[in-house]
């Protein structure tokens, strides 16, 4: 388990958040919601080694953990897809997935290698590319946010987290993504889901966390939660 | 699952397309272009096409398509090296003077220079790195500088000649004994199809679809035609000369470099998206150092070659339009402006555009200002194609 307990965070005279907690469980969908400015993206870049925390801090299995930078957060096995995606338009998919990590032998690339694993990865979270030996720049956005996302996995993390991921698509590749989230949780990995857009939270998530002006502010499981009242949650209106 | 399900399928034509229009085109335009040019030539001036002119094309273009090769070193990163030409100036005149003035040996001088070309890339690097400097204008303040440096280095006399039968003359002058080139050609066809087929082994072997059978065999029995072509018009002349050997080993080289290692890799990833790369743990300084410091070094071989060439330096050298010739030919050859795409023969097929050019207008005695703009035309095209691809990959 993940968590950041206690967290405080100040920029100048905004208190982006005070004393926010999150739990994160292996093989649960946790969704982040909360109006702007309420604090989701300063809170997933002090879980993902971003920023550090005035106070609190994020802990693993119980054990205070120590993330000063992005690096270290990866080592733990947080991994994070951001809201631009970070792909190299000019490189294939399996370039991409590889990126920063290539298995090499000396400094040699072991293109097979990478590629056999690349289609059984991309295979097993269902995400049909017809030629993974294209440049990305030709796929669709939903085949470019699968790319990003089946990314986060090649260290073989224990926590993904997901910023947006499909706010820039259509309906249909929408839906795509939530499957794709769906196997993560099969999976048996922990997934941080920040997300605007409420159909989409209630279609995947098993936890939505609600946060207001840079506190926890309610906290439901999706499947006893009514739309009202997570809204209520989000504007601070009386449930 | 059997090998016919795994074998990639043809592109259907709207595909075809789209990969066009993305500026998956590859070198075809330039081989398009290469034989319009000989044809073009060729049935005007029946000397164009001859074993002997041939020849000459090839010796003229090692020394400015190894600078190209520099060049498309930093295009890559999407940025731009103008001090190439005064660097390759300047390295070649250190080597002479350092041969001919100071007696040392000419293989100890040729490293001398390189290294000075490298440190001098190095110089760039930092100042583009560390100082966040553009390339355009430190590499602009190169062109300046490294060309005083080797007026000032020269001095008075302005002139320094090579020994005619000595080290760095002769590498121009050398050719290849017919077995020699034979063994060659035999040997780079048995590797490259050795390869080719061992990759289709593993290939198979990891389940992964393999291009048909008959691609692979097509584009092995093309580099057989192609070398063997080259070697009998050459061995009609004088033989095959050591300068295209040398020439085209860099570009192998460096192609293989580009594509099979993991440096090779970063460096299209930062010509790409910088931000990814930088995000992927990639050192992107120390790539982009790199970048300048293996054009910087390229550029001093090239001058190097055209010393070799001209048997002599002096004020000239390095200078006039062999810039701008060797950045045109990166980008005739397909190398984007934009960074990220690109592959070495680029250095190779530009040049072989704008020398055949060059030669053959000179043939028919073209006055050199039309050479000048028809260059500038093609440079042109190419650019636009560039461009469009890349409008094209932003939608
Ligand atoms: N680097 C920064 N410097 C100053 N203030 C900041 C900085 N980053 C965030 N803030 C402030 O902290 C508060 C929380 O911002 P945060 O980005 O976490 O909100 P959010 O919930 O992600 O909003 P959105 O839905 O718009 O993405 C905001 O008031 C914001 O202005
Ligand atoms: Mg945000």
């Amino acid at each position: 388990m993940i968590s950041a307990t206690d967290v405080s965070k100040r920029y100048g005279a905004v208190q982006a958040l005070q004393e926010v907690s999150l739990d994160l469980h292996p093989g649960e969908v946790v969704a982040l919601v909360g109006d702007n400015g309420a604090g989701k993206s300063t809170l997933v870049k002090v879980i993902s080694g971003v920023i550090t925390p005035d106070s609190g801090g994020v802990a693993i299995d119980g054990e205070r953990a120590r993330i000063g930078n992005p690096h270290d957060a990866q080592r733990l096995g947080i991994s994070t897809v951001y809201q631009d995606l970070a792909l190299c338009e000019n490189l294939d998919v399996v370039a991409n997935l590889y990126l920063g990590a290539e298995r090499r032998r000396w400094s040699l690339l072991s293109h097979i290698r990478m590629e056999r694993s690349a289609r059984d990865l991309l295979a097993s979270l269902d995400v049909r590319i017809r030629d993974i030996r294209v440049p990305v720049a030709m796929l669709s956005g939903g085949q470019r946010q699968s790319v990003a996302i089946a990314r986060a996995l090649i260290g073989e993390p224990r926590l993904v987290i997901l910023d947006e991921p499909t706010a820039a698509l259509g309906v249909e590749q929408t839906a795509q993504v939530l499957d794709l989230i769906r196997r993560l949780r099969e999976r048996g990995l922990a997934v941080l889901l920040i997300s605007h857009n409420l159909a989409d939270v209630r279609a995947v998530s098993d936890r939505v966390v609600v946060l207001r002006l840079g506190r926890n502010a309610g906290e439901f499981r999706t499947a006893d939660a009514t739309q009202e009242s997570i809204v209520a949650a989000i504007t601070g209106a009386a449930a | 699952m059997n090998a016919s399900t795994l074998t990639r399928k043809p592109y259907t034509p709207k595909e075809a397309v789209d990969r066009l229009r993305h500026g998956d085109l590859g070198a075809w335009p330039v081989v398009g272009g290469l034989i319009a040019i000989a044809v073009v030539f060729g049935s005007l001036n029946e000397h164009f096409l001859s074993p002997e002119n041939l020849t000459n094309l090839a010796l003229q273009m090692a020394a400015t398509g190894t600078i190209s090769l520099g060049i498309i070193m930093v295009l890559l990163l999407g940025e731009i090296d103008l001090s190439a030409g005064s660097v390759s100036g300047l390295c070649a005149v250190v080597m002479a003077i350092l041969s001919v003035r100071h007696g040392w040996n000419p293989v100890l001088a040729i490293v001398v220079a390189l290294a000075a070309g490298a440190l001098i890339g190095l110089l760039h690097g930092i100042m583009f790195t560390r100082l966040r400097m553009p390339s355009f204008v430190v590499t602009l303040a190169g062109l300046i500088g490294w060309q005083g440096l080797l007026l000032y280095l020269l001095g008075e006399g302005g002139i320094v000649n090579l020994p005619f039968d000595g080290f760095v003359a002769k590498l121009s002058d050398t050719w290849l004994p017919p077995w020699l080139a034979w063994v060659i050609i035999v040997l780079l066809v048995a590797v490259s199809g050795g390869s080719s087929l061992l990759t289709r082994r593993l290939r198979l072997a990891a389940e992964l679809p393999v291009p048909p059978a008959w691609w692979t065999a097509t584009k092995i029995g093309g580099l057989a035609v192609v070398l063997v072509a080259v070697l009998l018009v050459m061995s009609a002349d004088r033989g095959v000369p050591l300068l295209l050997v040398i020439f085209g080993t860099l570009v192998v080289a460096f192609d293989l470099v580009l594509r099979h290692t993991v440096f090779g890799r970063w460096m299209y990833a930062v010509g790409g998206n910088v931000e990814a790369a930088r995000r992927a743990g990639i050192g992107v300084t120390r790539i982009r150092v790199l970048a300048f410091v293996l054009s910087s070094t390229l550029a001093a071989f090239g001058g190097i070659l055209s010393a070799s060439r001209l048997s002599a330096v002096n004020q000239g050298s390095g200078g006039s339009d062999i810039l701008l010739m060797a950045i045109a030919a990166a980008v005739i050859g397909g190398t984007s402006l934009f960074g990220g795409r690109g592959r070495t023969y680029a250095a190779l097929l530009g040049i072989l555009v704008i020398q055949s050019i060059t030669n053959g207008m000179f043939l028919l005695s073209v006055d050199s200002s039309v050479r000048y703009m028809v260059t500038a035309a093609v440079l042109a095209l190419a650019v636009a194609i560039d461009s469009l691809a890349r409008r094209g990959s932003a939608t």
